[in-house]
């Protein structure tokens, strides 16, 4: 672009455009420079794992070169995918993730809906303190909802402590606030002239939601998807306190747990477990992202 | 198809009253602008018929049913708008029929009345497309198909060419036309452009600060304003308005505009004027087309005076001229030939067959 403009500005022009193409040459070296960092520091981590869980016990103990691997075996990932309590980790996480994407959906997108476009009373400080309850930090949270928990226990003779699916009823408070919000967001860059020929034309709230603002927004939708997603897989906090058993353990707490006993650290197995576990939101991330640039690109909301 | 009716129609918004109390008859199958400034209230009062606002006082009826609190779906409306509106996610086909699918109307009957109006707007190659590979004109298009499958009582318009270039816009406009004499219906249309109100409408309602200034069918307005804000609206360049009084001499009434020039007003004005007092503030109300070169015999009712140009601006078959009299800017028309040039003096004459006295206080053309 900018040799090009120096060749039509002609020579008069030339110093003013040659000096902003160096600056601009400065600025894109500099930042590939932090890029490349950027990239050294965070997939140095996920490299140090895969080489270490490709390791026998034998070998990690051993003095050798940490960073090469002198007889790769695949045993910590045969061990990992042939125990049934690796398994129930991975399934327990698998459901919680699901349900509380989809009870995320189910809540937020409607009231997204309706706090950005149905004005009611109040409806501008609800959008708002809907987006402060996110600020609320969850080692905050845990005591009081731990305590709730137990009295909803005492009172109704529910169990839920010690279940795996409390967790449904935890993560919707982190997740609901944060994707409203950003739903909130896509939704009133929606013209309000769309509706409003969707009203006329005969839909009701309902119908405007499914049929014209979920389609539009599908790129936000799917942004918020993959936040709840995240959010219900990685969480540690939480299931570290209210679930204790083996078999309700969800994967981040269930790998920690089970795979240090005492003082005697399975690092193979612990690298390999958490590998696995981070498999299923880059696939995810791999298969969505797709969409949700070209969703981005569509220019979706534009008549 | 039916006819629209508003009755003291008043639209409040907490501290601004945007509609102050109209009153409209709009007749089936008739064409009807509302016209004037941004601001006046059009695209409230044309949402208040479409159901998008609720009345604050007063009534609206379509087709004599009192639709006050009727929502829009029941009303049986559709409605352009500026921005075209269109889904996106939409094909053209599927935009302009999702109003009859919700009804659930019969496929072939859905794919039947898109052909028809795809057809008649010439977009059928375009059905299969996305919005977003249209162009403004093709959009626009598609937002008008979408009103007209579904055969409602009455069209409405939000300034729906607002968003095309000047060319496209005319082209547009005569496609509208075409499309209101194919079917007929009842349509009520808002702009600011007054160009596009002449050439549109039936009637063309000027409104101004949330009330209505006049009605009238685009001759009335042009020849026959109420006031000077519709005089000067409509019509351009705008109508010319230069401080005079009345005055008698030798017993004829006469107009006074400058201590040098007075003109004898034609006897039919002079009996139409003669009980308004001589002290009164008056503007004469001139169009350009009336201020025109001299010729050699004036008709009876042409006065002649001689000025001096201030700037010429020729436009080919004809030239604007502008000078000053009285401290207010005149323009005028006048033929190529007739040696108009800047700051050169000129010999005009002006028609006062066709002038307005205007009261410069309350505005009201007299
Ligand atoms: N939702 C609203 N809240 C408050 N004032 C409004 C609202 N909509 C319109 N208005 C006011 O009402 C007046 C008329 O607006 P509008 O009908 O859109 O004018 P027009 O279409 O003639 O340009 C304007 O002064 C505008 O500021
Ligand atoms: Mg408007």
């Amino acid at each position: 672009m900018s040799t090009l403009t120096v060749d039509k500005a002609g020579p008069t022009r030339k110093v003013k455009y040659g000096s902003m193409s160096r600056d601009r040459a400065w600025a894109l070296r500099w930042s590939y420079f932090f890029l490349i960092l950027f990239a050294i520091f965070s997939l140095v981590p996920p490299l140090y794992m895969l080489i270490t869980s490709l390791k026998s016990s034998a070998e990690i103990s051993a003095a050798t070169n940490p960073w090469w691997v002198f007889h790769p075996t695949l045993s910590n990932y045969i061990e990992l995918l042939t125990s049934n309590q690796f398994l129930r980790f991975f399934w327990n996480s698998a459901m919680v993730a699901i349900i509380v994407v989809t009870i995320t959906m189910l809540i937020s997108v409607p009231a997204a809906f309706a706090l950005a476009r149905m004005k009611f009373w109040g409806s501008a400080t609800l959008a708002t303190g809907v987006f402060l309850t996110y600020l609320i930090p969850d080692s905050l949270l845990f005591i009081p909802l731990f305590k709730m928990l137990v009295m909803v226990g005492d009172w109704t003779g529910i169990q839920l402590i010690n279940r795996w699916y409390v967790l449904l009823f935890i993560y919707p408070t982190l997740t609901v606030p944060f994707c409203t919000w950003i739903m909130i967001g896509y939704f009133a860059s929606i013209p309000k002239e769309l509706d409003e020929a969707a009203i006329i034309d005969g839909a009701s709230w309902f119908q405007t939601l499914t049929r014209i603002f979920i389609p539009v927004a599908l790129p936000g939708i799917i942004a918020a998807t993959i936040f709840a997603f995240t959010v219900s897989w990685a969480q540690f906090l939480y299931p570290l306190v209210f679930t204790t058993s083996t078999d309700q353990l969800v994967l981040p707490v269930g790998i920690i747990t089970t795979l240090i006993k005492g003082d005697v650290f399975n690092w193979g197995q612990i690298m390999t477990g958490a590998l696995l576990g981070a498999a299923p939101p880059l696939i995810i991330y791999a298969f969505l992202m797709d969409y949700y640039i070209a969703g981005l690109t569509a220019g979706a909301t534009k008549g | 198809m039916a006819d629209v009716t508003l009755r003291k129609v008043v639209k409040r918004y907490d501290e601004v009253e945007a509609v102050r109390g109209i009153d409209l008859d709009i007749a089936d199958h008739e064409f009807v602008v509302l016209v004037g400034p941004s601001g006046c209230g059009k695209s409230t009062t044309l949402r208040m018929i479409a159901g998008l606002e609720d009345i604050s006082d007063g009534d609206i009826m379509i087709g004599g049913d009192v639709v006050n609190d009727v929502p829009p779906k029941d009303r049986d409306i559709a409605m352009v708008f500026q921005n075209y509106a269109l889904y996106p996610h939409m094909t053209v086909a599927e935009n302009m029929s999702f109003g009859l699918r919700l009804k659930r109307y019969p496929k072939a009957e859905i794919k039947s009345r898109v052909d028809e109006a795809a057809r008649m707007l010439d977009i059928v190659e375009l059905v299969d497309r996305k919005p977003k590979q249209l162009s403004g004109g093709q959009r626009q298009r598609v937002a008008m198909g979408r009103a007209i499958v579904r055969n409602p009582k009455v069209f409405l318009f939000d300034e729906p060419l607002s968003n095309l270039d000047a060319k496209l816009r005319v082209q547009m406009r005569i496609e509208i036309k075409k499309v209101h004499q194919k079917v007929r219906t009842t349509t009520v249309y808002v702009t600011h452009d007054q160009v596009e109100a002449m050439t549109l409408a039936d009637r063309v309602v000027v409104m101004n600060h949330g009330r209505i200034e006049q009605i009238g069918t685009p001759n009335e307005l042009y020849h026959k304003p109420a006031t000077k804000f519709v005089a000067s609206f409509i019509g351009s360049p705008a109508m010319n308005f230069i401080p005079c009084r009345l005055e008698e001499l030798a017993g004829k009434l006469h107009v006074r505009l400058t201590d040098r020039i007075a003109f004898p007003l034609p006897p039919a004005r002079a009996a139409r004027y003669q009980r308004i007092p001589r002290d009164d503030k008056l503007l004469l109300g001139l169009r350009p087309e009336h201020i025109a070169e001299a010729r050699p015999h004036p008709a009876p009712g042409v006065e002649t005076f001689d000025t001096v140009l201030d700037v010429t601006e020729p436009m080919g078959m004809e030239t604007l001229i502008y000078f000053t009299l009285e401290g207010a800017q005149v323009c005028g028309r006048v033929n190529p030939n007739a040696g108009a040039q800047d700051g050169a003096p000129l010999r005009l004459a002006v028609d006062l067959n066709n002038m307005h006295l205007l009261n410069e206080v309350t505005g009201v053309v007299l």
